[in-house]
């Protein structure tokens, strides 16, 4: 199989080689073709696309584009676009249309990007495999009997696959980075407020954070260049100035320092993972980049902080699904409280289920301050461990994930063991910090991921970092067989 | 801090889930076996931590005092499952304010 | 007499904004229902709350106006139920650091003497919107126009003894957020809505009685009245051996009697927590001075209470 590239496909449109209707044409073909084996996709939009298309190729040829217009791509069900359906991958916003987008949505549209369209995720963002989505498992192209990963399943294995050249995702404990690992692809997370949340329905309001699924170092860059940015939309934005973040690619890493927790490599990782993530970090050494052992001492507490954050805020973000203005609404509804409860029960999944009530249980009388005020204290520990860390290293390294792709069903009846997968990657959420995972090699020929943190802001050191191991090795432009 | 089948229906209340017999005992385990997870959180004395809403420790910015929204009524409502005459409607309320 | 009557009084002033708290749709009264209801308002998934400015400056003139402390930090935070009137599900409000803390309001007895009512806190929130129920059979329909415009919840000590100290209270109070020009007081309107916390308790007792909570008080005359009814009520309930349940209850004017409301919260577990979409709120002291000095240009000859502050 081969791929293409945000950026040859950009190069490709701007000098005519190639239009954005047939390259958008390619990739609605290839869905057409492959996606019922990965269910991928929930909603793909011809003609919407093709529409979209042509306007680019009309903007290219007037010469008034942006470096992206025309570049097709697919964004998470969670993302709110205007007229399309947004389902979140719930029987609950099923039959939502909606009525305005969101301002990443505005922000590709501004940028002449194309949305070839919504791509499968877990129920509400909740979840590690995909198995939560009303619209079914997506398959993850590597293996079909194993899962993706999660939430952002769906749109990692279709860039993994080739669908898309590149997607949108969002990520609360993990939904871009373990993905990413377990399909063999580049996941991104910025740092909490750098990507607008107005229009990304909200999970875990702390922790969400919109963010990219690509190919390679520069994809990711490229597109970051279009994603990042203040909205005044959103409180919780940043305003913080947008770098070119394709322009520090090419910075030497010599003398960079990397930090490597020892809480990382515990008993919970998978031998061969180790060694595999060892022979990555070792290539960075070859670059000139020099390794410390650091330690984040309270990572062991990130799981139960987040188990109890992320439920406590998604209980109450998600009170807004009862049936009255939109959404899923049950037949016949005797009074008030049955419509509610009827509404919710029919239009939620388990997983779903499970977290609204251990986040209510969380925020209850008598227990906020055991478990929601305790969980933001240990937040601040987490927080301050990795102060302090950066303050004698650059950017910290580890697994992505504790083992590969695991099958799908084989999590589905324990939530814990699935919570579990989130080990490495959630602390990063609970301290906003941003996080990447680059394809690093294989373990029993599937995909594992090197995980990258880097500073507040510093997502050009990530990116950095990764296009000069991209340029030294070649795990990112493997490709599963049958696509 | 043991949960019983009386806190799930209680939680399900406050949550306005339905919640039948027969899923209260599905769940239960279920919610048990987080809620032990969580319970390492206790290992550690934080008295004398603050606690960390954002990460980042930003303040609050203000909006000028302007209108910018215009009617959508009619495309709002169009996605909506009742309405008449404009007005939302929900099975009869005793007593509302 | 060897009843003493408790009263506190918490008042809700809906602030004269041209926009609502948390978005940019107008808050004029009298609109066609939903018309001004925007995406926020209507709590659609993915929409946050940006604040308004000009909410932050009238809490601090109403501060001020009551010699209280401004909150250098305050927090937003969430107070969840699920009403039809309430989209989101929950309520934006302060709950544990409100922006304005204890203050005062002096008044003036009927036999001409100075009485000092302490005031506990003032807190910025949004509306709900409104439930017509006698417009249809079977249903209730709800109008979200009102939903997310700025109320200042303002919460008295319960240092009045009569009906009639409560409505002098609530004339100065009233009198003090028009001077302000923060809110336009108009009852009718619900611009300014008073709940009445009443308890009895024998002439002399250490401990306040158990109170009920009555709503639904749009004017001075019918807030006297409810008063009084509760009050009577009480002693009465007392006085032939019973207890008083704490309630909400509702004021019926044509009846002129108080009645509990049908369980609308049964003892409602609110799970407030600190709302993650909005920041930590910082009032600074050269704001407060600024505010200060805009009030000084205020001239309303009609407002006849001192203010040492706002000299």
């Amino acid at each position: 199989m081969s791929y293409k590239t945000i950026a040859s496909i950009a190069n490709d449109l701007a000098t005519k080689k190639v239009s954005s209707v047939e390259i958008t044409k390619y990739y609605l073909e290839r869905i057409k073709k492959f996606d019922k084996d990965l269910n991928s996709f929930i909603t793909v939009n011809e003609d919407a696309a093709l529409s979209s298309a042509k306007a680019a190729d009309a903007l290219i040829a007037s010469g008034k584009a942006h470096p992206l217009t025309g570049v097709p791509i697919a964004q998470k069900d969670i993302f709110c676009t205007k007229g399309i359906k947004t389902s979140c991958g719930s029987k609950m916003l099923d039959n939502f249309v909606s009525p305005y987008n969101a301002s990443t949505i505005d922000n590709y549209n501004a940028a002449g990007v194309v949305m070839l369209g919504k791509t499968n995720m877990d129920e509400f963002a909740m979840g590690s495999s995909n198995e939560t989505s009303f619209y079914g498992p997506c398959k993850n192209p590597w293996d079909t009997q194993t899962v993706p990963g999660g939430s952002s399943g769906g749109s990692s294995a279709a860039v993994a696959a080739d669908l898309a050249p590149a997607a949108t995702g969002t990520d609360t404990g993990g939904s871009i980075r373990q993905p990413a690992a377990f399909t063999g692809i580049c996941g991104l997370k910025p740092t909490y407020g750098r990507v607008s949340r107005y229009g990304m329905i909200a999970f875990a309001s702390s922790l969400d954070q919109g963010g990219i699924f690509a190919r390679s170092a520069k994809d990711t860059a490229m597109l970051l260049n279009v994603m990042a940015g203040f909205d005044e939309k959103d409180s919780t934005s940043v305003n913080v100035e947008v770098p070119d973040y394709t322009a520090n690619l090419n910075d030497s890493l010599k003398g960079k320092k990397i930090g490597l927790p020892k809480e990382f490599f515990n008993q919970h990782l998978d031998n061969s993972m180790a060694a595999a993530i060892q022979d990555a970090i070792k290539e960075f050494e070859k670059l000139g980049a020099s390794v410390h052992e650091i330690s984040l001492p309270h990572s062991d507490l990130s799981v139960p902080a987040y188990y109890v954050i992320a439920p406590a805020e998604c209980s109450s973000n998600l009170a807004r699904f009862d049936g009255v203005r939109y959404g899923h609404r049950c037949e016949n509804p005797k009074d008030l409280v049955d419509l509610y409860e009827r509404s919710r029960a029919e239009g939620f999944g388990e997983e779903v289920k499970r977290r609204i009530m251990v986040g209510t249980y969380a925020l209850s009388a008598g227990y906020y301050d055991a478990y929601y005020l305790k969980a933001q204290k240990v937040r601040g520990l987490i927080r301050d461990d990795y102060k302090k860390a950066f303050e004698d290293v650059d950017i910290i390294m580890g697994p992505t994930t504790p083992s590969t792709a695991f099958k799908i069903g084989e999590k589905a009846a324990d939530p814990i063991s699935m919570y579990l997968s989130d080990i490495y990657t959630i602390s990063v959420n609970l301290a906003g910090l941003p996080g990447i995972s680059i394809p690093a090699g294989f373990v029993n020929n599937m995909p594992i991921g090197l995980q990258m943190i880097s500073p507040y802001f510093k997502e050009s050191l990530l990116l950095n970092f990764a296009h000069q191991y991209q340029t030294a090795t070649d795990w990112h432009t493997k490709t599963p067989e049958g696509f | 801090m043991s949960l019983t089948a009386v806190d799930i229906k209680k939680i399900a209340h406050l949550a306005r889930l339905k919640m039948p017999e027969a899923d209260i005992e599905q769940y239960l385990p279920q919610l048990q076996n987080i809620l032990e997870i969580v319970e390492k959180m206790n290992q550690i004395d934080t008295s004398h931590i603050e606690p960390v809403a954002n990460a980042l420790d930003l303040s609050q910015r203000l909006r000028e005092d302007k209108v910018t929204e215009t009617n959508q009524r009619d495309e709002f409502q169009k996605i909506a499952p009742s309405v008449e005459s404009g007005l939302y409607l929900v099975p009869k309320v005793i007593d509302g304010e | 007499m060897e009843w003493e009557v408790v009263i506190g009084l918490e008042v809700h002033a809906q602030l004269k904004t041209k926009s609502k708290i948390f978005s940019g749709a107008s808050t004029q009264y009298g609109a066609e229902p939903n018309t001004q209801a925007c995406a926020i308002d209507l709590g659609f998934p993915g929409v946050l709350p940006v604040l308004n400015k000009e909410v932050v400056d009238m809490a601090i003139r109403l501060g001020l106006g009551i010699d209280a402390k401004i909150a250098a930090n305050s927090v937003f935070a969430r107070k969840n139920y699920f009403y039809p009137d309430l989209p989101k599900g929950y309520q934006i409000s302060q709950f544990e650091l409100p922006i304005v803390g204890v203050g005062h309001l002096d008044i003036m007895l009927e036999d001409g003497t100075p009485k000092r009512i302490g005031i506990t806190r003032a807190h910025l929130e949004e509306d709900a919107g409104k439930s017509l129920h006698e417009d249809f059979l079977d249903s209730t329909g709800i109008d979200l126009n009102r939903a997310g415009t700025p109320l200042l919840e303002i919460v008295s000590e319960p240092d009045m003894r009569s009906a009639k100290e409560a409505v002098a209270y609530l004339k100065v109070l009233h009198s003090l957020v028009r001077y302000l020009g923060i809110c336009d007081g108009n009852m009718q309107e619900g611009s300014f809505r008073c709940d009445a916390n009443v308890s009895v308790r024998k002439k002399g007792a250490e401990k306040f009685g158990t109170r009920t909570e009555t709503k639904n008080l749009n004017s001075f005359r019918y807030i006297e009245k409810a008063i009084n009814y509760e009050v009577e009520r009480q002693i009465g309930v007392i006085e032939s051996g019973g207890t008083i349940t704490q309630e909400t209850r509702l004021y019926n004017p044509d009846k002129n009697e108080t009645r509990p409301m049908r369980s609308k919260e049964e003892a409602n577990d609110y799970r407030y927590f600190p709302d993650p979409d909005l920041l930590n709120l910082v009032v600074t002291a050269e704001q407060i001075e600024k505010v200060r000095k805009s009030c000084l240009n205020y001239h309303n000859k009609n407002y006849n209470v001192s203010w040492k502050s706002m000299a």
